[in-house]
C-alpha cells in the first residue's frame, strides 16, 4: 500500500477511479488499446471502471456490446491475436459461465498452442465478492477457479494505488490478465466501501508488477495472507491482535496467478505461523494452495498448524443472517489467530 | 382475444396486474429503509439488487392466463409480475424477498432466485439461461404424454445470447411444447435495443428456427392474451414451439437506485402516461365492466399483498446455520 514515490500533492482515489484513470492514460499512450463490454460506454461501467472514456475516446474505441459474451470475449481474443490490446469488462465474475470457452480454451492457450507465434494481450475485468445481499449468482469470487487454469494471470487490488498500477501492468502484459475488483472496495456511491481502499495514487505512469505480493504490515508472531477485501479484514484483525500483544504480519497477495510464493515463504519463515483469509470457496482454494506451498518448503519450520478461513463450500446465500454467518470478517480472523497462538508447538 | 372474450380472464388479468403493481409499490419504501440518508445497497431489510416490474405486467398476465400449475415457467432477474401471475405463493415470495425463514427457499435465494415447485416456477439472475430449462421441462411433458407446456420469459437483450438461438433451434428440432416470450422493454440496463440488436423485430428471428414468430405491439393485455392463447394451444396440440415478442415498458430503472441517465428526457413521463393498468381499467369500463367489480378485485388484490408483506416482516429470520442445509438433496 505504500507508494514507491509519494505524489507531490496526495490525491485520494477510489479503485473505480484508479481503474478508469489507468485505462484512459493507456488509451492516450497506445492507440491499440480499446474497451468493450456491457454498459461501459454511456454508463461508464456499472462499477465505474470506464467513467469518462467514451467522451474522451469516442465510440470506436469505447464500445457498448450486446449481451453476447461468447461473441465479444471471443472477439477480444481475435483482436489480441491481431495485435490490438482489448480491455473487456464482464460486470460480474458470476456471469463467466457463458463464455468460458473463449477464456480458458482460447485466450489462455493461444500462446502455448501456437508455440509463442500468437500472443493474447487482453485484459478481462470483472467484479467479485458479496456481503451486500445479492445472492449466489452475483456474489462469488472464483479467484481459485481462474487461478487454477494455466495461461492466464489473475490480479485483484486491495486499494486504489495498486489498482492503477496493476491495470497499467495488465494492459501492457502480453498475456491474458483477469483483472478482478472487489465490490466492497470499489468506491461506488450505491455500495459501501472500505475506506482504507481509497488511497493516493500518482497521477503519472507507474506499474505494480504482476506476480508480486506486498507486505502491508510487518509483524513477528504470524503471517496473515489476504487478497482484495480480506486484506482489510486482516489489517483490522492485526490491529486488534496488537492490542493483545500479538504481532501479525499482513501480506496482500495482489496477484493470484502467478502466485508470489517467495514473499509468502519469506514471511512465514520469519513468523512460523500462517493464516490465510479468503472469501472464495474453501475447498481446492487459495488457502490450500498457499498452505501447501509453505509446507513444501523444507527451510520453513512451522510453530503451529496453518489455518485457512474462507467461504464454506455452499452457494452464497441471500439472507443477510446466513451470508454474514459464512463470510470471513475481522472477528473471525482474530479468533483464528488466537487459536494459532494457543497451538504453539 | 376479442373484447367479447372471456370476461373472467379479463377481470383476472386486471386484478393480477394490480396485485403485481401493489407488490412493487410496497417493495419500494421497504427497500429504502436503512438506505437513507446514505444509499448503500447492502443495508436495510431488502439488501442487494432489486429489479421492479412496473409497466411489464401485461406480458405476465396475458401469457399466464392460459397456464395451469402443471405448466412450467422460467423467468428472469425481473420476476415478480410473472411469479405472481403464475400463482407463486404470495406469502412465501414476500418472505423470501425479506430473507425470512418462511420464504419460498428459507431465505437462500432472494428476489432473483424465486422457486415454487408447487406451480413449476423458477427464475434466475443469469441472462437467457431460463430457455434451456424450459425446453427440458417441455420435453419432459412430451415424453410423459402430459398435457403441459413450458414458457420461457426473457428480455430483448437476452435475444442476443447464444443460449437464445440454441434453445430455439433445439425446441424446433425436437418439436417440444414450449413458448418463448420476449419482454422487450427497450433497454438492457443502460444499452438500448436499437444500439445492440441487428434487426428491428426479434420475432423475425423465429423464421431462422422454423417456428412462428409473433410481435405484439402496445403493451396490450388483450392482444398478448390472444397471441399467447393461440401459441400455447398450438404447443398443447403438439404442433411445436413459438416465439412471441412483446413491446412493453419498464417504468422504473434497471434496479432501484438506477439514475437512468441513459433515457432521453421526458421518456419516463411519457411511459407513465400510457401506464397499462389505468388504460386497461378504462377499456374494461368501456366494455361494460362494472366499476364496483373492478374496485372489489383491486381491493382484494391489495389486501392480499399487504397481508403477505405484513407476514413477511413479522416472520423470523432463519437460523444462520441453516445456510449449510439443502446444498445437496
Amino acid at each position: 500500500m505504500s507508494s514507491p514515490e509519494p505524489p507531490a500533492a496526495a490525491r485520494r482515489l477510489t479503485i473505480a477511479r484508479a481503474i478508469s484513470e489507468a485505462i484512459g492514460q493507456e488509451m492516450a499512450r497506445d492507440p491499440s488499446v480499446l474497451v468493450m463490454g456491457e454498459d461501459i460506454a454511456k454508463l461508464g461501467g456499472v462499477f465505474g471502471t470506464t467513467t469518462g472514456l467514451l467522451d474522451r475516446f469516442g465510440p470506436e474505441r469505447v464500445r457498448d456490446a450486446p449481451i453476447s459474451e461468447t461473441a465479444f470475449i471471443g472477439a477480444a481474443v481475435g483482436l489480441a491475436a491481431a495485435g490490438m490490446r482489448p480491455i473487456v469488462e464482464l460486470m460480474f465474475v458470476d456471469f463467466f459461465g457463458v463464455c468460458m470457452d473463449a477464456i480458458y480454451n482460447l485466450a489462455a492457450k493461444q500462446c502455448y498452442f501456437s508455440g509463442g507465434q500468437v500472443t493474447c494481450p487482453m485484459v478481462l475485468m470483472t467484479s467479485v465478492g458479496g456481503g451486500y445481499g445479492d445472492a449466489g449468482q452475483h456474489s462469488q469470487c472464483l479467484y481459485a477457479t481462474f487461478g487454477h487454469l494455466p495461461g492466464m494471470k489473475v490480479v485483484i487490488p486491495s486499494n486504489a494505488h495498486d489498482a492503477k498500477g496493476l491495470m497499467l501492468a495488465a494492459i501492457r502484459d502480453p498475456n491474458p490478465v483477469i483483472f478482478m475488483y472487489h465490490k466492497a472496495l470499489q468506491g461506488m456511491g450505491w455500495l459501501g466501501t472500505v475506506q482504507r481502499s481509497i488511497t493516493d495514487a500518482p497521477e503519472g505512469d507507474y506499474i505494480v508488477p504482476i506476480g508480486e505480493a506486498a507486505c502491508v504490515r510487518e509483524g513477528d508472531d504470524m503471517t496473515i495472507v489476504g487478497l482484495g477485501l480480506s486484506v482489510h479484514h486482516a489489517l483490522d484483525a492485526a490491529k486488534s491482535l496488537a492490542a493483545q500483544g500479538i504481532s501479525a504480519e499482513v501480506i496482500d497477495l495482489r496477484t493470484v496467478a502467478p502466485l508470489d510464493r517467495v514473499t509468502i515463504r519469506a514471511s512465514v519463515r520469519k513468523t512460523g505461523r500462517l493464516l490465510v483469509v479468503d472469501d472464495d470457496y474453501l475447498s481446492y482454494g487459495i488457502g490450500a494452495e498457499i498452505i501447501a506451498s509453505v509446507c513444501e518448503d523444507p527451510t520453513i519450520t512451522l510453530r503451529a498448524r496453518p489455518i485457512r478461513i474462507a467461504h464454506p463450500d455452499i452457494p452464497v446465500p441471500f439472507t443477510p443472517v446466513m451470508e454474514h454467518f459464512v463470510l470471513p470478517d475481522a472477528a473471525k480472523v482474530v479468533a483464528a489467530a488466537t487459536i494459532l497462538m494457543e497451538t504453539d508447538r | 382475444m376479442t373484447r367479447s372474450g372471456n370476461r373472467n380472464d379479463r377481470l383476472w388479468m386486471y386484478a393480477t396486474m394490480v396485485k403485481s403493481r401493489h407488490f412493487e409499490a410496497l417493495i419500494k419504501p421497504a427497500y429504502f429503509e436503512g438506505k437513507t440518508p446514505v444509499f448503500n445497497m447492502a443495508k436495510g431489510p431488502l439488501p442487494g439488487e432489486m429489479h421492479l416490474s412496473d409497466g411489464q405486467e401485461p406480458c405476465a398476465v396475458g401469457v399466464c392466463a392460459h397456464l395451469t400449475a402443471g405448466d412450467t415457467v422460467t423467468a428472469t432477474h425481473r420476476p415478480h409480475h410473472i411469479a405472481i401471475a403464475k400463482g407463486v405463493d404470495l406469502n412465501g415470495m414476500a418472505a423470501e424477498i425479506f430473507g425470512k425463514a418462511t420464504g419460498l427457499s428459507g431465505g437462500r435465494g432472494g428476489h432473483m432466485h424465486l422457486f415454487d415447485a408447487r406451480v413449476n416456477f423458477a427464475c434466475s439472475g443469469i441472462v437467457a439461461q431460463g430457455l434451456g430449462p424450459a425446453v427440458g421441462a417441455a420435453l419432459a411433458a412430451k415424453l410423459r404424454g402430459e398435457p403441459h407446456v413450458a414458457v420461457a420469459f426473457l428480455g430483448e437483450g437476452a435475444a442476443n445470447q447464444g443460449a437464445f438461438h440454441e434453445a430455439l433451434n433445439l425446441a424446433s428440432v425436437w418439436r417440444v411444447p414450449v413458448v418463448f416470450v420476449i419482454e422487450d422493454n427497450g433497454y438492457g440496463i443502460s444499452v438500448s435495443k436499437r444500439a445492440c440488436t441487428a434487426i428491428a423485430r426479434n420475432a423475425d428471428r423465429a423464421a431462422a428456427y422454423g417456428m412462428p414468430g409473433h410481435f405484439v405491439a402496445g403493451n396490450d393485455p388483450d392482444a398478448i392474451y390472444a397471441v399467447a392463447g393461440a401459441t400455447i394451444a398450438r404447443a398443447r396440440r403438439d404442433e411445436g414451439p413459438s416465439l412471441i415478442e412483446i413491446e412493453t415498458y419498464r417504468l422504473e430503472g434497471h434496479f432501484i437506485g438506477d439514475a437512468e441517465g441513459y433515457r432521453p428526457g421526458g421518456e419516463v413521463d411519457g411511459l407513465k402516461a400510457i401506464d397499462p393498468i389505468p388504460l386497461y381499467r378504462a377499456r374494461l369500463l368501456a366494455d361494460g365492466f362494472d366499476a364496483a367489480d373492478l374496485d372489489a378485485v383491486e381491493v382484494e388484490a391489495r389486501n392480499l399483498v399487504a397481508a403477505a408483506f405484513a407476514a413477511a416482516r413479522a416472520a423470523a429470520y432463519p437460523e444462520p446455520q441453516e445456510a449449510f442445509t439443502h446444498v445437496f438433496a
